[in-house]
This record gives C-alpha cells, structure tokens and sequence, in this order.
C-alpha cells in the first residue's frame, strides 16, 4: 500500500492528532464507566455490586490522574495550557476541559473519596507513623470527628455528590465525543451519535476494567471473589454493550443507506487503511466475541469457574475493543482526505514523544498508581482492614 | 538606465529612507490604516492561473513557510468529458515548481490555486480552546503564534485543508492575507508574483475597488458552499468537479 | 443540639474553605496573567494584530520598482508583459529597494525563466501564449530573439 494513495490536500498527508489522542479518550472512558459502576451501588442501591464501590473509585482516581498526561505531552505548547482556564474561548467544546476535569477531580471524585473513606483516614491518622501518619493527619483537613451523626452527615453529603456526579461523568467524557462530532469539516466524525457512542463504549470499557481489577487483585490477596458481585457486573455489563453495539451499527447502517458524497471514500478507506483495526480488532475480537461469551453467561447455566474465565476473556477482549474504537475515530477521521480523493498512511514513531511506546505506558501508568492508591486507602471491604464500625472516641467531645 | 546622476542622488537617499520605514516593519510605518474601513478578500480567476507556482514560491518566501508545508498551493484537475464526480487531481508539491508538462489530454484541464479562505463564519476560530486563532475587525483570520498552545483542533476543523503545524514554533500555521503587507497599501506576495493577474485582493469595503466592482458583475462561486463558512476567497469560472 | 451539629458538619466546613480559597486564588491569578489587551476587539490578544503587521516585507511591490527604474517601466508598459510585476520575474526584492547600492538583484537565465509559464501544458489556458521550448528554439536562451520587457518587440508580430 504506498504511503499516499490519489490526492492528498498537502497540509493533510501528516496526521495533526496522534495516538496520544487515542489514548486520552481512552483513559477518560474509563473514568466515566468506573464512576458509574460505583454510582450503581450508592444511587440505585444494587447492593451485589458493593464489593467494588471503594475500588471503582479509587481505579477512576487512577485513571483520572494520568488523564492529563497525554494532552501535555501532545500540545505544541504545554506550558501554556493554562491559558484555558485564563480566556476559555466558549464556543469551543475544547475548552470545558479544563474546568470539566477540574470539577469532577474536586468537587465530584475526590470529595466522594474523603467522605467515604474518611473515617478509615483519622484511623489511620491516629495508627499509623512517620510520613504516613503526616499524610493521613494532612488528609483529615484537621478534623477527626467521626460520630455516629458526622459519618451519617457524610453519607448523606457523599449520595448527593454521587447524584452530581453521574452528570459530570457523562459531562467529562460526552464532550470528548461532543468535541468529535461538532466537526462539521470531517464526515466520520460529525454525527450527533457520536457524543452518546463515546459514552456508552465508555462506560462498556470502565465496567469491564473494574470487573478486571476486582478479579485480578481478589486473586492476588487469596480472597475469594464475590460471585453475586461478578454476576451482576458482567450482566450490566452485557446490557451496556447490547446497547452500545446498536448505536454503532445505526450509524453504520445509516451511513450505507444515505450514502453521501463521503461515503465511497470512506468505505474505501474501511476495506483497506482500517480493515485490520476496524473490521478485525474492534468488531470481530472486540465486539462480536464478547457480546457472544457474555451471552452464553447469560443464557446457560455454567459453573463457576466457566464464568469467570468467560468474564476475564470477555473483559479484556471489551477493552480491547473500546481501544479500537478510539483508534478508529481518532485516526480513521485523517486517514482520508477531506477532497474525498485520496488516503494517507499514520507514520507512528516508536520511541518519539508521541510515539507508541509513549502511548503504552500513559496506559499501563494508571496501575502502579492504583496500587499505591489501594496500599493507601485499603478498599477492601473484608473484617481484617480496620476497626469495624461504630463510634471512636474523638478530642473534644462533650 | 536614463535617469541623471543628480536626480540618482536625490531619489536613492529618499527611497532609501522611506524603504526603512516599511522595512522596519513599524506600526508608525501606517499610521493611517483604519481597521474599520477594511473587509479583506481575493478573487482568483481560473482562467487566467497558469500553474507556473510563482505564487507559491513567492508566499513561501515572504513568510518563511518551512519545506513541505504551504500556506498556498496550486492543484491541476484532470476532467473527463462526463465524468465530473471523479477528476484525477494532482500537486507534485503543492505546484511550488510548477507542473511536468502534459500534452493533449482528452478532457478538461486546469488550475485552480487555493490558499485560506478567510471565512466570515470560519469554523476554525469557533474552536480554538483559549482565542489564539480569530477572525480581525479587518477580515482576515489570524493566528496569535505566542498564545497558541499547538493542540491542532483548528487544523481538523478546517473544510479546505489550509493549516498545519509549524514544525519550528509548534503553533498552527497559515495563509495570513499577507497582513503585513496590506495593512501598509501593498497587495500580497501571492498577488504581487502572479504574471497573469489570476489573484487578485479584493477590499469589500471599498466601493472603489475594481475587485469589488467585478464581483458584482461577474459569476463567482467559493469552494464547498455548503458548509456555510461565509468564505471570502471567490473563484471565476470554479468548475463543479473542484473538491 | 445545635453544636452538636455544627461539630458534626465542622469538616464539611473546612472543605467548602479549601474550595473557597483555591477559587480565590485562581482569581487572582487570572488577574495577573490575562494579557492587559486580550478582549480588546473579540477573543483574542487585541496587540496580535500589531504584532502580526510589524514583519518586515520582503517582496517590494511594483511601485517601489518604478520608482528608480521608470525607463523598464516605459519599455514594459506598450508590451505584453504590462501586467507581469518585476518581482515575478526578479523575486523578492525589498532588500535591494532598501539599499540599492550594495544589494543587487541576480542575473536571471531566461533559458530556465520563461519556461516557467510559457512551456505547453493542456491544463494552461488555451489563449495563453505557450510552446515546446525545445521546439521552439531547440534550447538557446530565449533572450537571444525576445526582449523580456516586452517580448514582441522588435519581431514583427502585433504589440
């Protein structure tokens, strides 16, 4: 395949966004899904998902802090990037970034993380010794009242941001997709589906890393896994996709019915530059194979082990294929010209800066910070973590 | 040359000085430019472009545009006599030294230079996350390269394919009006280097301009109407099959 | 009762002032770091117009030119290349319209020059004078018949 195929505009051959902005989506998506798999245990009550509510949030932290990351190392000029929270221009989707992350950091993940987790933090505060216990002390914001009515005020505070946060999640990853399907320039891209897709493959992908992340480290501490739990994950899991699989194929289909003046180059552009990601990856491994194994979870009666081999296989080929997704948007949308004449091949540099290595690690770097964050703020909701619940004696009572 | 050596003496100093203040590149240089008054487009005419590149060679040096990259470009299309939803379109480098000559070709062809559009309603501005790229009181859309923070989400939204990334100052780059020029009474390179008059700048401001007057009298269209972007770069004679 | 809400609530308390003095803090950053002419006539830095027309021009423009050189003026204007500027054929030259003495323009080799445009294309315009060069003159420099001023001239064909 030669490198420019028929007519390229000049200034189209080069891609102007990398894999970097592959991965940013990605990494958003997975934020959004993991919040909301905990909000289904604080909002809607689903009781059998409990097991991961602390875990969840803390993955979504994980992922949340690197999610920056990629977006510096893209920019032309980082060390301006501030100028969005200086002069936001408001017509812009791009824009609502800066305050859209900064508002579910503060006021939504962080604030659920210290309610929730705050009487394991003066606890701790009070057990533990050295930098650590200065870490703690410093986390309690000098208070340690944790009675009976302060930790029910605080469960009170921690449903109403939940019930604020589900927007705002819906907020910080849909405007990614808005900021795709606002292009009126790029026909693969502009779609008013395209915000609602990002978001569904979104949660699709956080459900999945969560079911992932419960499974792997309850193997790892020798526990055993919550069958209820996993269960009712990967049916939510199932329905999500269900619903995520038919918004893709309605844009599909509708694309070959209305068969504007895009389509051909397009489809073209489908059956050769993106067969391998599109058609291979994301709809054969990362779509068809999962939906089928979850399927056979949910229509047949197998044991246990037969189910969580399903759930890891299926979760992982699931976040194989939302990557794919993200692939296809991103780079699909520049692979072809906007003269509708021609193809251009994505040149990715190996160890460059916006290279492929550099897109594996702003990966995999969410999960050494998972781990510090879990030796931290222990989720686990087994008897031996802490102290069970009722109410310590705190300073200056009475 | 038949000019004496006394009037070589009196004019080389005062074009001399004159010159430094327009090399000098000052505001005070043209004090007199009224952002107001102007409403800056082009007309290009497509019968006239002969695909020599001079307006490529000429932008690039007066705006060091880097190698491989252009803020103007010159594409020839290749029309069969029926077929006008697939012409064969081609800009070995973007036109910049001309096109290897083509004899006879059973069908249409010509040329049809291209450059930014400076869009009244441009959808490029719209995006821009912190107001590095807009559109001036004067028309012409502008990108401020020491805010620009190079998160090229003008250069996606752009129907026609005229930004890029500068490779140097890693800011969004493109066809700039050559307003450094127009705001001290010059025309732009690109109009300067053209032999056949196929550019030209139009001030749809002024009711004095012949540009202006044409365009009331002649059929013009703009590349990709659809899109609504209120272009102001007007072609003469732009066959349909022009992407 | 009621302090003992308040000391129940007293740690949301201190939250909401976190929150409180981050704000503070952004605001007046933004203050100091806005650049003083942002807004100025739309979203964006009102001094990036000034900026922008303060490069230095590189190409003269014709009337610089005719200036000095009234007499190539007198040549060119009863000729066909009346409306072909000297710049494209001389390139850019505000350097030597600011400092003729020293900044001389290059020789130009009409051997490679006037192909430029004038070599036969099927996508030129059919009323644009255009041959075959090697054709035409077998490769002698074409100022050996045409005077590149006025090309025409002097060879019997219609001015």
């Amino acid at each position: 395949m030669p490198p420019v195929q028929g007519y390229m505009y000049p200034n189209e051959i080069e891609l102007a966004w990398s894999i970097l902005i592959v991965v940013y989506p990605y990494i958003t998506g997975l934020v959004a899904g993991a919040f909301i798999l905990a909000s289904l245990e604080r909002v809607f009550h689903v009781d059998a998902v409990k097991p991961t509510y602390r875990l969840a949030l803390l993955t979504a932290l994980a992922f949340l802090l690197v999610a920056p990351l990629p977006l510096q190392l893209h920019l032309g000029h980082p060390e301006r990037s501030f100028e969005m929270y200086l002069t936001p221009h408001t017509s812009s989707a791009m824009a609502m970034f800066g305050f859209v992350y900064l508002w579910y950091l503060m006021a939504v993940l962080l604030l659920e993380i210290w309610l929730d987790f705050r009487r394991d933090i003066v606890l701790l505060s009070q057990r533990t010794k050295g930098l650590k216990r200065v870490f703690y002390r410093v986390l309690t914001l000098g208070s340690t009242n944790i009675s009976e009515s302060a930790l029910r005020i605080d469960d009170r505070v921690g449903y109403i941001v939940t019930v604020v946060g589900i927007p705002s999640a819906f907020l910080l990853h849909g405007y990614v997709g808005f900021i795709f399907g606002s292009v009126k320039a790029n026909p693969w891209w502009s779609s008013p589906l395209m915000p609602v897709v990002f978001l569904f493959s979104a949660m699709v992908s956080g459900i999945a890393a969560v079911l992932l992340v419960y499974m792997f480290s309850t193997w790892y501490r020798k526990k055993t896994i919550d069958m209820r739990c996993v269960d009712t994950i990967a049916r939510y899991l199932f329905y999500t996709f269900l619903i995520d699989c038919s918004l893709e194929m309605l844009d599909l289909i509708h694309r070959i019915y209305e068969a504007d003046e895009s389509f051909r180059s397009l489809d073209f552009m489908v059956h050769t530059r993106l067969y391998l990601s599109q058609i291979v990856i994301q709809v054969y491994i990362g779509t068809l194979a999962p939906i089928v194994l979850l399927a056979l979870t949910q229509l047949l009666k197998l044991s246990e082990k037969a189910r969580k081999r399903i759930y890891a296989v299926a979760g992982s080929l699931v976040l194989t294929g939302v990557f794919a997704m993200r692939w296809n948007v991103v780079i699909g949308g520049q692979l072809f010209s906007k003269s509708f004449l021609g193809y251009t091949t994505y040149k990715i540099g190996l160890v460059t800066k916006e290279g492929l290595l550099t897109g594996v690690v702003l990966i995999l770097l969410p999960l050494p910070i998972l781990w510090a964050l879990v030796k931290l703020l222990p989720p686990w909701q087994d008897a031996e973590s802490l102290a069970p619940a009722g109410p310590v004696a705190t300073q200056g009572d009475d | 040359m038949n000019i004496s050596r006394r009037q070589m003496l009196i004019l080389l100093p005062a074009a001399a000085v004159a010159w430094e203040a327009v090399l000098a590149g000052t505001p005070e240089a043209s004090p007199n430019y009224k952002l107001t008054e102007h409403w800056w487009g082009m007309l290009v005419d497509i019968d006239k472009c002969i695909g020599c590149g001079n307006c490529v060679r000429a932008c690039a040096t007066e705006n060091d545009v880097p190698e491989g990259y252009f803020r103007t470009w010159v594409e020839r299309y290749h029309v069969s006599d029926y077929d006008m939803a697939n012409p064969v379109v081609d800009s070995p480098n973007g036109g910049k030294n001309g096109f290897p000559p083509v004899l006879e070709s059973g069908g249409k062809d010509f040329f049809v230079p291209k450059m930014c559009n400076h869009c009244a309603d441009s959808p490029c501005t719209q995006v821009c996350p912190v107001g590095a790229t807009f559109i001036s009181p004067d028309g012409v859309v502008l990108v401020d390269k020491t805010y620009c923070i190079g998160c090229r989400y003008c250069i996606q939204a752009c129907p026609y394919g005229c930004r890029f990334l500068n490779p140097k100052t890693h800011t969004a780059e493109k066809c700039t009006l050559c307003y450094h020029r127009i705001t001290k009474g010059l025309t732009t390179a690109c109009c300067e280097a053209c032999p056949t008059g196929a550019r030209q700048l139009a001030d749809l401001k002024n009711p004095n301009d012949p540009i202006h007057a044409y365009l009331r009298t002649h059929e013009v269209q703009v590349l990709k109407p659809y899109m609504a972007t209120g272009a102001k770069l007007f072609y003469h004679d732009l066959d349909g099959s022009v992407r | 009762m009621k302090t003992n809400k308040f000391k129940d609530t007293e740690h949301l308390w201190r939250v909401a002032l976190v929150f409180a003095a981050g704000i503070i803090v952004f605001v007046l950053v933004r203050a100091v770091l806005v650049p003083r002419s942002f807004g100025e006539y739309g979203h964006y830095r009102g001094n990036a117009l000034t900026d922008i027309a303060a490069k230095p021009v590189v190409f003269a423009g014709h009337q610089a030119c005719e200036t000095c050189h009234s007499d190539i003026l007198a040549v060119k204007k009863d000729g066909k290349h009346v409306g072909v500027n000297c710049e494209a054929c001389h390139g850019a030259l505000a350097a030597h319209a600011g400092d003729p003495g020293t900044i001389q323009p290059p020789k130009l080799d009409t051997a490679v020059l006037c192909v430029r445009c004038h070599q036969a294309n099927a996508a030129k315009p059919k009323d644009f004078p255009q041959i075959d060069a090697q054709e035409h003159s077998s490769g002698l420099p074409c100022e050996t018949c045409h005077q590149p001023h006025s090309p025409l001239k002097g060879l019997g064909a219609k001015p």
